[in-house]
């Protein structure tokens, strides 16, 4: 006979000392523990409530400026710093640790509408209403100054004085060129006191610009006549528009995919494109109620922050039809400006209260040392959420947000609207003979750029437009080179963009037409 | 999305292999023989490698999902990851069991012409170390019997309660007895409630909860006279039958009522929990089991077990096998998942208990018999006996967690028996710990208040829960739903008060036309319908014959009376 027992001896299973820790053994036997999935469900649901709980994503504002703020910029080579410019010529440094001015950069007569900073975080580049463009050396040592009693103010290290007022300013990645953007898109270059390079499409004055991140020869602009303007400062002329329904306030290229930037416009909407394929917007991110006034992305290239004319600042994934997070206060207005801090944990908005405000990227984060015990159990209770995020009481815990009166009431109009629009077009639709009635993109794509042109030509060349509407692009196309197949169309489009034709100085003559 | 739900419904519905780790086969015998060494390395390889598959296969929780249905590609592909995942870290799970759990499970192997069930306990005390066989012991009580057992969860503490009045709660590793009561009217049953601090016994008219040290926290009038009680430990609920057929549950966290089901199936005092899903199952003397759930008054599962009353029964800890015996002199064992007997064994019990590791007890009068299933093939045979002493009436077997012990209670007292191999060798230290300190033992209260699981999650196939329900097929409402509906509508198109409207347009004329043609809008969209279901059904009739015959043969089908 062989036999064996389960015999414990007590000193084996517990701490020899009483400095000891206390020994654990697992055994992972899922018939150990009954029910698991109830028990995660349970967890996902209680999780969801404590992220409720302890979402408190306000953290400070910033208070000295005696004007709404117009515009921000972040300094890539320190974390904590950040410009902020406002409409009475003021500009000012902050330490967002502290929440308090560093120093201040007095100089503009009138509105600073730009700011923005040197790859390198030494220079500091600033445009007003008052046609000045001004150059600031940020050394260090204001940066990192402790003395902050002692009023700091800087003097100019240039002022370069030009034709009009400027818009936008934005500076190009790892190089030492600047563009402004006003009546004309102006290319700078640090110790020129001339653009270096100027571009020109359209009479309306551009009001947003942005350079890619990834290839620093490209930027984006957006103007008054609701276009969005790709350029290539090598090539002598723009290269890509897109005209939108409603203008577009500011575009953010995805530092992470630095072919995608979107597009935060007028129609409440944000519209991520890739810069290759602008026939269509790759994803619309709606939920604000009014204009949108301010993008910018995260340095992680998941997420980006808005800032709204509805007093809301908005955290939208990039791939997000609707937004992760709404941010408000009670003080807080109408928001022109929003930053994401370049570790993407907090999130930065200037509004027309004078203020800045520090906000949390992850409005329940736990901010401080977390220990590795902690960060587990927050890992594991953000991974069971995430398990369970699509039932039905989950679901509503974490999508729901209290939201201010007046929001609340817009976004329900809104959507009362939104929808008795649809209605009325599926109705017309359904009384009017099949095929009459297209649906037109959100978005008048480059198809209508050619349109528009067409119409153009026709006006002044008295060249009769045909009849059908559908029919007019392949006109024009047919107008401009004789006979080309209707299937080459887009070939054609993408090659041949960036030619004098679609120039509008060089307008097609009736002459060439057969 | 449709197919997104399915997809995760299969994934998380194909769990049914979760239980077969009891049709493991037992290890290492089929090799010992063999001469060649090449031959016995290969054979061991080979053995291992089947072992690890074992596991592996205990871990992954079921099946993995069916991708193939997904037609969304993004989705598909993060499906695919989160399953080659699941794989991963069930692999894991199998790699590091040999370091996670170093303590083996004990066996009794015969010998020669020995059968096990033969041995008796003194030759296993003579074999095994002095520590296990201070187990083997008779508590000798004649006076207060027969007595009723509980062990907490962690096997480390036993309530006793005698019929006559007698609470004993009894430290188990020390053998010391921690609290003494003597309530001096009849105790039925005992229940240990989540840790060892409460307990829960029946008496005469009411059941009553104490505390450690013997102090009567609460009188539970609502349950009446308790036969049974029973705590469910991841819902913190108490549920109790009582003398008259009724079946309550009781939260012991707020004292709220979760349910109170008459079973209507009389008397009985034959009740025992799910350990895996939380249903309490009932036998009656009519031979059914009846199986419930707190949030439906009519039972789950209403099963005919035995042609004469229903004496006892048990579940298997993996939740799909149960154990019933009836006074017939039957013990049949369930497959749970088909509702079908696996196998009748012809003897009687008065209790009957599952181990951890799936050994059978059964008691009756004087005498235990202990069945196993080392084949793999869940056909239970006597693995061990055990003859008390004569006269002795046992009451109640229970095998002690994470222990080779069986306890028994018996109109003299108790008694605890050591059946090796019937225990899980290897605790875990967050689920159930024997050697817990008092500190532990308050966290792991607080942290299964907050996992405290909400009565409904009780169901009989508790992987449901996080799947969405596919949703049924809409009933056509019945001719006279849709008239009575119709009706309705004209009986409030009748009573519409109409606004007092300027003169001329007040005219009771024009008002009883206004009536006529409210009456006639409110029934139009009924009558629409009708005329509209009407033509479909006759378009169908006219389609069916005459579509199949060529048309120059249409004129010759008889035409239906309709």
């Amino acid at each position: 006979m062989k036999v064996k027992v389960i015999s414990r001896s007590t000193g084996e299973f517990t701490r020899e000392r009483s400095q000891d820790l206390q020994r654990v053994f697992r055994n992972f036997d899922p018939t150990l523990r009954s029910q698991e999935k109830a028990v995660e469900y349970v967890r996902a649901l209680n999780a969801a409530k404590l992220d409720k709980i302890f979402a408190r994503p306000f953290i400070g504002a910033m208070d000295g400026h005696r004007d709404s703020i117009k515009c921000m910029a972040k300094n890539p080579n320190y974390l904590k710093a950040i410009f902020s410019g406002s409409d009475d010529g003021d500009i000012r440094l902050w330490d967002m640790a502290s929440r308090r001015t560093v120093c201040q950069f007095p100089g503009h007569q009138g509105a600073v509408q730009g700011l923005t900073v040197s790859t390198d975080g030494s220079i500091l580049v600033s445009c007003g209403s008052d046609c000045t463009v001004r150059l600031w050396n940020v050394s260090d040592a204001n940066v990192a100054d402790s003395d902050y009693l002692s009023d700091n103010s800087a003097k100019p290290q240039a002022v370069y004085v030009w034709k009009n007022a400027f818009r936008a300013v934005d500076h190009q990645w790892d190089g030492d060129l600047f563009a402004t953007a006003g009546a004309q898109v102006d290319v700078w270059n640090h110790n020129r006191s001339q653009p270096v390079n100027t571009f020109d499409w359209g009479s309306d004055t551009t009001i947003s610009i942005r350079f890619n991140p990834g290839e620093p020869n490209i930027l984006a602009t957006s103007a008054n006549d609701r276009s969005i303007t790709l350029y290539d400062l090598r090539m002598s002329s723009p290269a890509r528009k897109v005209i939108m329904r409603t203008k577009t306030n500011s575009i953010a290229w995805n530092p992470m995919e630095p072919m995608n930037f979107t597009a935060a416009n007028e129609d409440c909407n944000c519209y991520s494109y890739d810069a290759r394929k602008l026939e269509e917007a790759k994803c619309v991110h709606k939920d604000h109620v009014s204009a949108v006034m301010d993008i910018d992305f995260s340095p992680t290239g998941r997420e980006f922050v808005t800032g709204s004319y509805d007093r809301t600042v908005r955290i939208f994934q990039y791939n997000g039809g609707h937004s992760r997070e709404i941010y408000h206060t009670k003080r807080m207005q109408r928001v022109f400006c929003v930053k994401y801090s370049c570790d993407a944990s907090y999130v930065i908005s200037g509004s027309d209260d004078t203020n800045l405000r520090l906000w949390k990227a992850k409005a329940s984060e736990q901010l401080g040392v977390v220990l590795p015990r902690e960060r587990k159990k927050h890992e594991y209770l953000e991974a069971v959420k995430n398990r369970y995020k699509h039932l039905p009481e989950v679901k509503r815990i974490v999508r729901h947000r209290h939201l201010p009166k007046p929001v609340y009431k817009a976004a329900n109009l809104r959507r009362t609207m939104i929808e008795a629009e649809r209605r009325k077009e599926q109705r017309r639709k359904a009384h009017s003979a099949p095929g009459s009635i297209m649906t037109e993109p959100v978005q008048i794509s480059l198809k209508s750029v050619y349109e528009m042109r067409l119409r153009r030509h026709a006006k002044f060349s008295n060249v009769p437009l045909p009849p059908n509407k559908q029919d007019n692009y392949q006109y024009y196309i047919k107008l401009k080179l004789g006979t080309v197949p209707a299937c080459n169309l887009h070939l054609y489009v993408q090659n041949h963009q960036p030619q004098p034709a679609l120039n509008r100085k060089h307008e097609i003559s009736p002459a060439s037409v057969k | 999305m449709a197919a997104f739900w399915n997809s995760f419904d299969s994934e998380i519905s194909g769990c049914d292999c979760l239980g077969d780790s009891h049709l493991r086969q037992a290890p290492g015998d089929s090799i010992a023989s063999v001469p060649y060494i090449s031959v016995t390395m290969a054979a061991k390889k080979e053995n291992s490698d089947d072992e690890v598959d074992e596991k592996v296969k205990k871990y992954l929780r079921g099946e993995a999902a069916n991708l193939e249905g997904v037609k969304d590609k993004k989705l598909k592909g993060q499906l695919a990851v989160r399953e080659d995942l699941y794989g991963k870290s069930a692999k894991t799970a199998a790699k590091i069991e040999k370091w996670l759990l170093p303590s083996e499970g004990g066996y009794l192997e015969a010998e020669g012409i020995e059968k096990t069930w033969r041995i008796k306990q003194e030759s296993i005390a003579r074999e095994v170390d002095i520590l296990s066989s201070r187990n083997q012991y008779d508590i000798v009580l004649p006076e207060l019997g027969p007595y009723t057992l509980d062990f907490t969860s962690n096997g480390r503490y036993m309530a006793a309660a005698g019929r006559k009045g007698h609470l004993a709660i009894v430290d188990m590793k020390t053998l010391n007895l921690i609290k003494e009561i003597q309530v001096r009217e009849t105790v039925r049953d005992v229940a240990y409630l989540h840790n060892e601090l409460f307990f829960a016994a029946a008496q005469k008219k009411y059941p009553y909860i104490y505390n450690r040290e013997g102090t009567e926290l609460h009188c539970l009038k609502e349950h009446g006279p308790v036969l049974r009680l029973q705590f469910l430990k991841n819902h913190f609920l108490l549920a109790s039958i009582n003398k008259f057929g009724q079946l309550r549950y009781q939260d012991v966290t707020m004292g709220e009522m979760i349910g109170n089901f008459r079973t209507g199936l009389g008397r009985t005092d034959v009740m025992q929990v799910n350990p895996f899903n939380g249903v309490v199952a009932l036998g009656h003397s009519s031979g059914t089991v009846t199986m419930w759930k707190p949030t439906s008054s009519v039972p789950l599962v209403k099963m005919l077990c035995h042609p004469g009353p229903v004496s006892s029964l048990a579940f298997h800890p993996n939740g799909h096998l149960m154990a019933t015996s009836g006074r017939e002199n039957k013990i049949k064992i369930w497959d749970l998942r088909k509702f079908e007997v696996i196998q009748t064994l012809p003897c009687h019990a008065k209790t009957l208990n599952f181990s951890q590791k799936g050994l059978l007890a059964a008691g009756t009068g004087s005498f235990i018999q202990i069945l196993a299933d080392f084949s793999g093939s869940q056909n239970y045979s006597s693995y061990m006996t055990h003859s008390m002493a004569k006269g002795y009436q046992v009451g109640k077997v229970l095998f002690r967690p994470y222990e080779d012990i069986l306890g028994i209670g018996h109109s003299m007292g108790w008694s605890s028996i050591l059946i090796p191999g019937s225990g899980e060798p290897n605790f875990d230290s967050w689920v159930a710990n024997p050697f817990e300190t008092s500190k532990q033992r308050r966290e792991k209260e607080v942290h299964s208040l907050l996992d405290k699981l909400p009565p409904e999650t009780i169901m009989l196939d508790p992987t449901k829960v996080g799947t969405v329900r596919v949703p049924q097929k809409k009933e056509k409402p019945t001719k006279k739903d849709v008239e009575a509906e119709m009706e309705a509508a004209i009986e409030t198109a009748k009573d519409t008060e109409f606004k007092k409207k300027t003169k001329g347009r007040n005219k009771p004329s024009k008002r009883a036309k206004k009536r006529r043609e409210m009456i006639d809008k409110a029934k139009r969209p009924f009558l629409e319908q009708q005329t509209q279901e009407h033509e479909t059904s006759r378009k169908k009739q006219k389609t069916n014959p005459e579509t199949e015959m060529p048309k120059s043969l249409q004129r010759f089908v008889r035409q239906k009376a309709t």
